[in-house]
C-alpha cells in the first residue's frame, strides 16, 4: 500500500501543475478577451500565403533584371 | 451581420467603404468614391496590406469628410501626452485608445500590422469586444500625435475625449477573484479526493495508516483556501461588524471560522479528520457566485458623463493665430473655430458662419437647428456644414447643460431606496441562527457537558448560509444575462432586483418615445404629379443639408435631372432652375409665403414661381408604444411623460397617456432632475427612461435610469440600463419576468432553508458527523444553483423573452 504515498505525489503535482497554468492564464490577460484571438489565428495561413506570393514575385523582378 | 441588398449593376460602389459613388475615382483597376478612400487605399497598398480588402468585402468606412492632421495639435503638449500615455521612456511608450470604427475582422487584422506602414509602432494589439487599441511605439521615431494622425489617416480615427485625460487609474480587482476562484476550486479538488477514503469508510481497511496522513494533508490544503479565497468574506464582515450593520457575510465568516478552527482541533489532537471538504466547497461555490454576481457588460459603458463626450481641445483664436487648447482652460471671452462635426464645447454666442447645430445627443431631436449671428448656442451641440467662429459666454463645467452635473446627485454615490432579499433578510437570519446555537449550547451545558461545543459549533457549521448566499446571485445574474440576450443590458445584478420593485414610471418624449431618426414625411398641398417629384428630387439632390437628404429618401427618383444655376442659401433654402423651370425649396419667407405659427418642421416648394404646398416632417412614436403604455397601466404602474419641447405634442401624446396632469413640458435638464426627486419624497419608486445628455439628470436620480439607445456601441448617458430601442415593445414582459425573478429567489430561499433545518435536527443533537455535512452541502448548494437557473430560464421562455 506504500505505493500510494508516491500516486498520491504525483496526483498533487499534477493538480499543482494546472493551478499554475490557470494563474498563467489569468495573469497573460486570457479572462479579458475571449473574442480577438478567435479572429486573430486566421491570419496565420493567410500571411504566409501572401509573403510566398511576395516571394514569388520578388524571383520574377530578379529574373527580369538578369 | 448585415446583409445589404444586391445593388443594381449601374451604379459604382467603393472598392474601400463600399458606399454608392456619385463621382467615380479610378485607381488600380478599382473605384473610389472619394479622394479620402482612394488614399486610404493606396497607402495599404504601398505597404502590401491590401489583405486587408480580401478579409471583408469594403471593410472602409467612407473618408468623405477627412480630419485634418492640425485637429491633433493638442496631443503634442506634454500634459495631455503624459495623462494619456500608459508608460514612456525614451524609446518605449504604451497607450490605449478606443476606436468607434472598428468593425469588422479586416479592422483587427489591419489595426494589427501597423507597424508595416510606420516603423516607429512597435506593436498593436486589438480587444475587439471593447473596440480597444493597445499600441507600443518608439516615441523617438512617432510622437503620440504622428500614431493618432496616422491611424485617423487610415480610418480610425480614436476616440480622445475629455475623461480620458482626467481618469483615474484603472482597478485590477477582477483577476484577483479569478485566482481565489482558482485556488479554491484546485484545493477544493484535492481535498475532495483525499477525504473520500472516510466517506467509504475504507480507513478500517487500511487499518488507520493513511488517516493521521489525509488530516494533515488536508489542513495544509485548506490554509489557501482560509487565508486567501475566503479573505474577503471575512473583511466583509469585520466592517459590518464596525458598522453595526449586519450582512450576509457575519453569518458566512462565522461558519468558516468555525469550521476551521474545529477541525484543525480535530486534526491536531487526532479526534478525526474535521470539515475542511465542506470547507473547501462552500469558499468555491460562494466564489462562483460572487463571479457571476460581478460578471458584467464589460463593453458597455454605464458610466459615462458629459466628459465622455466632450473633446480634448478646441481651435482657438488667437490675433490671427490659431492654436489647439485643452476646452478645460477656455475662458470666458476666448474665440474658438468648430469645423464641420466639431462639438461646441460651452456656451457661446455665434459670431460669424452658418451654424446649423445637431443636438440629438442632448435632445434626442436629429433636426439640424438653425442659428443666428448674436444668438446663444448652447454647449453640446455638434455643427454640421462650414466652419463656424463663437465667443465662449460661460465656462466649460458652467454651461447651461454641463452645471446639471454639479447637482449633488452626481457626487454622492446613488444610495439605493431599495434593499434586496439577502440584504433584508440576513439580518433575522443572523440573529435566529446565534439564538439557536447558543441555545444548544446551552441546553447540553445542562444535560451533557461534554456535547455543548460540538453542538455549537455544529449548529454554526451546518447552518452557515451558503445556500441563502447562493440563490441570489444565481436568479440575479441568470435574469441578467437573458436579459441581456434580449438586448436590455443591466449594469449590476442588483439592478435586476430593485427593477421588480418599481412603481413609477417616468418617460422622455423626443428619442424615447419617438424615433430620433425616421421622421415620417407628408406632403401638404397639391398632389405631386411625377414631373414635379422628379424636378424637386432634382433639386434636393444637390444638396447636403440633412432635410434635403430626408425628401430625397422620401421621393426615391432614381433618373435627377439638370439643374442650372443651384444656389444654397444657409438657413434658408435652395433655389436653381430644373429643365429651365425656376425652383425654390426651403423656408416660408424664403419660398414667399406667409405662414402661421409653425407646429412642426416645414419645407416650403415652390415651382415656376407658384407655390406648390408643402413637406411636414413630424415624429414617429416608437412602435407598439400604445400596448407599452396600456400593459404597464393595467400593470398598475403610474406613468408621467417630461418631455424638454414646447406643447405641440401635446395632443398626440394625450391619445397614449389618458390625462394632461402627467404629460409635462418645457422640462430643463434640472426641472427633470427635481421631478424625479419630488416623486421619490412621496416614496415612489421611480424608473426614468430617457436618451439624451439632458435626461442625464433624471437618470442619475431616478431609482433605475433606463437609457435607449439606437446602437449601444453609441454614446448613451450614465444610467443603470442600456436599452436597445428595438426591444422598446418588449418593457412589460421584462418588468414581469423581474418581478418573477424575484419569486424565485424567496422560493430558493425556502428551499434552503429546509436543507438547513434537516441539517441543524443534526447539529442540536450534537450528532452530526463530517460524512453528513458533506453530503448535505454540496447537495443544498447544488440544487439550489440548479433549481434558480432553471426556474429563472423558464420564467423567461414563458414571458415571451428570449
Amino acid at each position: 500500500m506504500s505505493v500510494m504515498f508516491i500516486l498520491i505525489g504525483c496526483s498533487f503535482l499534477m493538480a499543482v501543475g494546472f493551478l499554475i497554468a490557470f494563474i498563467w492564464s489569468v495573469k497573460s490577460g486570457q479572462m479579458e478577451d475571449d473574442y480577438t484571438p478567435s479572429v486573430r489565428i486566421l491570419y496565420d495561413d493567410f500571411e504566409r500565403e501572401s509573403s510566398a506570393q511576395n516571394k514569388q514575385e520578388n524571383k520574377e523582378e530578379i529574373n527580369i533584371n538578369k | 451581420m448585415n446583409l445589404k441588398t444586391t445593388k443594381p449593376a449601374n451604379i459604382t460602389t467603393c472598392f474601400h467603404c463600399g458606399d454608392e459613388c456619385n463621382t467615380v475615382l479610378h485607381y488600380d483597376e478599382h473605384a473610389f468614391c472619394c479622394v479620402g478612400c482612394k488614399n486610404v487605399y493606396e497607402l495599404l497598398s504601398n505597404n502590401n496590406l491590401c489583405s486587408y480588402y480580401s478579409i471583408e468585402n469594403t471593410p472602409g468606412k467612407t473618408q468623405i469628410n477627412p480630419v485634418l492632421p492640425q485637429a491633433f495639435d493638442y496631443l503634442l503638449d506634454e500634459k495631455v501626452e503624459k495623462k494619456l500615455l500608459l508608460y514612456k521612456d525614451n524609446s518605449l511608450a504604451k497607450v490605449t485608445f478606443f476606436i468607434p470604427a472598428m468593425h469588422c475582422s479586416s479592422c483587427i487584422w489591419l489595426l494589427e500590422h501597423l507597424y508595416k506602414i510606420n516603423s516607429g509602432i512597435l506593436q498593436t494589439k486589438v480587444n475587439f469586444l471593447k473596440k480597444e487599441l493597445m499600441i507600443t511605439f518608439n516615441p523617438s521615431l512617432a510622437s503620440l500625435k504622428d500614431v493618432v494622425v496616422m491611424l485617423s489617416s487610415i480610418g480610425y480615427e480614436p476616440a480622445i475625449r475629455l475623461n480620458d485625460i482626467e481618469k483615474s487609474t484603472k482597478k485590477e480587482e477582477n483577476k484577483k477573484l479569478f485566482y481565489q476562484i482558482g485556488v479554491a476550486g484546485f484545493c477544493f479538488g484535492n481535498i475532495m479526493l483525499i477525504s473520500f477514503p472516510e466517506y467509504f469508510g475504507l480507513d478500517s481497511i487500511t487499518k488507520g495508516t493513511f488517516s493521521k496522513l489525509f488530516g494533515w494533508l488536508n489542513l495544509v490544503l485548506s490554509l489557501p483556501v482560509f487565508f486567501y479565497s475566503a479573505q474577503d468574506y471575512f473583511k466583509t464582515a469585520w466592517v459590518g461588524i464596525k458598522k453595526r450593520f449586519v450582512n450576509i457575510e457575519i453569518p458566512l465568516a462565522l461558519g468558516i471560522l468555525t469550521m476551521f478552527v474545529r477541525s484543525t482541533y480535530e486534526v491536531v489532537t487526532g479526534n478525526g479528520i474535521g470539515w475542511f471538504d465542506t470547507l473547501a466547497g462552500l469558499v468555491f461555490f460562494l466564489l462562483i457566485g460572487k463571479w457571476l454576481q460581478q460578471r458584467t457588460f464589460e463593453t458597455l459603458s454605464f458610466e459615462r458623463d458629459y466628459k465622455s463626450y466632450f473633446p480634448v481641445a478646441v481651435t482657438l483664436i488667437k490675433g490671427n493665430e490659431e492654436i489647439a487648447v485643452p476646452v478645460t482652460s477656455l475662458e470666458i471671452g476666448d474665440r474658438i473655430k468648430i469645423r464641420n462635426n466639431e462639438l461646441i464645447p460651452a456656451d457661446a454666442i455665434l459670431l460669424n458662419g452658418d451654424a446649423q447645430i445637431d443636438f440629438s445627443f442632448v435632445t434626442g431631436e436629429s433636426v439640424l437647428v438653425n442659428k443666428v449671428l448674436g444668438e446663444i448656442v448652447y454647449a453640446g451641440g455638434r455643427q454640421k456644414g462650414t466652419t463656424i467662429e463663437l465667443e465662449i459666454c460661460k465656462k466649460v463645467s458652467q454651461s447651461y447643460l454641463t452645471q446639471l452635473w454639479n447637482n449633488e446627485a452626481f457626487s454622492k454615490p446613488k444610495a439605493s431606496a431599495i434593499l434586496g432579499f439577502q440584504q433584508k433578510v440576513s439580518k433575522y437570519f443572523t440573529i435566529v441562527l446565534l439564538l439557536v446555537a447558543t441555545l444548544s449550547a446551552v441546553w447540553w451545558l445542562v444535560f451533557d457537558v461534554s456535547l455543548a461545543l460540538n453542538a455549537f459549533t455544529a449548529v454554526l457549521i451546518i447552518a452557515c448560509p451558503c445556500a441563502l448566499a447562493l440563490s441570489s446571485p444565481f436568479a440575479l445574474g441568470t435574469a441578467m444575462q437573458i436579459l441581456g440576450k434580449n438586448k436590455f443590458y443591466v449594469k449590476s445584478t442588483a439592478i435586476v432586483e430593485y427593477i421588480s420593485h418599481i412603481n413609477t414610471i417616468v418617460f422622455d418624449k423626443t428619442g424615447t418615445l419617438t424615433l430620433p431618426s425616421s421622421a415620417t414625411i407628408q406632403f401638404e398641398g397639391k398632389p405631386l404629379s411625377d414631373y414635379s417629384k422628379q424636378i424637386i428630387a432634382s433639386m434636393v439632390a444637390q444638396s447636403i443639408h440633412p432635410l434635403s437628404q430626408k425628401i430625397k429618401n422620401h421621393l426615391q427618383i432614381k433618373k435627377p435631372l439638370t439643374v442650372t444655376s443651384f444656389n444654397e442659401i444657409a438657413g434658408k433654402g435652395i433655389e436653381g432652375r430644373v429643365d429651365g423651370v425656376a425652383v425654390k425649396i426651403g423656408s416660408s419667407d424664403f419660398v414667399g409665403i406667409d405662414n402661421s405659427k409653425t407646429t412642426k418642421t416645414k419645407i416650403f416648394v415652390s415651382i415656376d414661381n407658384q407655390y406648390i404646398g408643402f413637406f411636414e416632417i413630424g415624429h414617429t412614436f416608437r412602435k407598439g408604444l400604445r400596448n407599452v403604455i396600456n400593459e404597464l397601466k393595467q400593470a398598475n404602474y403610474t406613468q408621467y411623460l417630461l418631455s424638454g419641447d414646447t406643447e405641440k405634442d401635446s395632443d398626440a401624446m394625450l391619445k397614449y397617456f389618458d390625462t394632461k396632469e402627467k404629460l409635462f413640458f418645457n422640462q430643463s435638464p434640472s426641472d427633470k432632475l427635481n421631478f424625479i426627486e419630488k416623486l421619490q419624497l412621496n416614496f415612489s419608486k421611480v424608473m426614468m427612461i430617457g436618451d439624451g445628455l439632458n435626461d442625464a439628470g433624471a437618470l442619475k436620480k431616478a431609482n433605475i435610469g433606463i437609457s435607449v439607445t439606437e446602437d449601444t456601441s453609441h454614446f448613451s448617458p450614465a444610467s443603470d440600463v442600456i436599452m436597445d430601442a428595438s426591444v422598446f415593445e418588449k418593457l412589460p414582459a421584462i418588468l414581469r419576468f423581474t418581478k418573477n425573478t424575484r419569486s424565485v429567489i424567496h422560493a430558493s430561499f425556502v428551499l434552503s432553508l429546509l436543507y438547513n433545518l434537516v441539517g441543524l435536527s443534526y447539529a442540536v443533537q450534537g450528532t452530526l458527523s463530517p460524512l453528513i455535512a458533506a453530503i448535505l452541502m454540496p447537495i443544498s448548494s447544488v440544487s439550489v444553483i440548479i433549481f434558480t437557473t432553471l426556474v429563472t430560464t423558464y420564467c423567461a421562455k414563458k414571458g415571451g423573452l428570449q
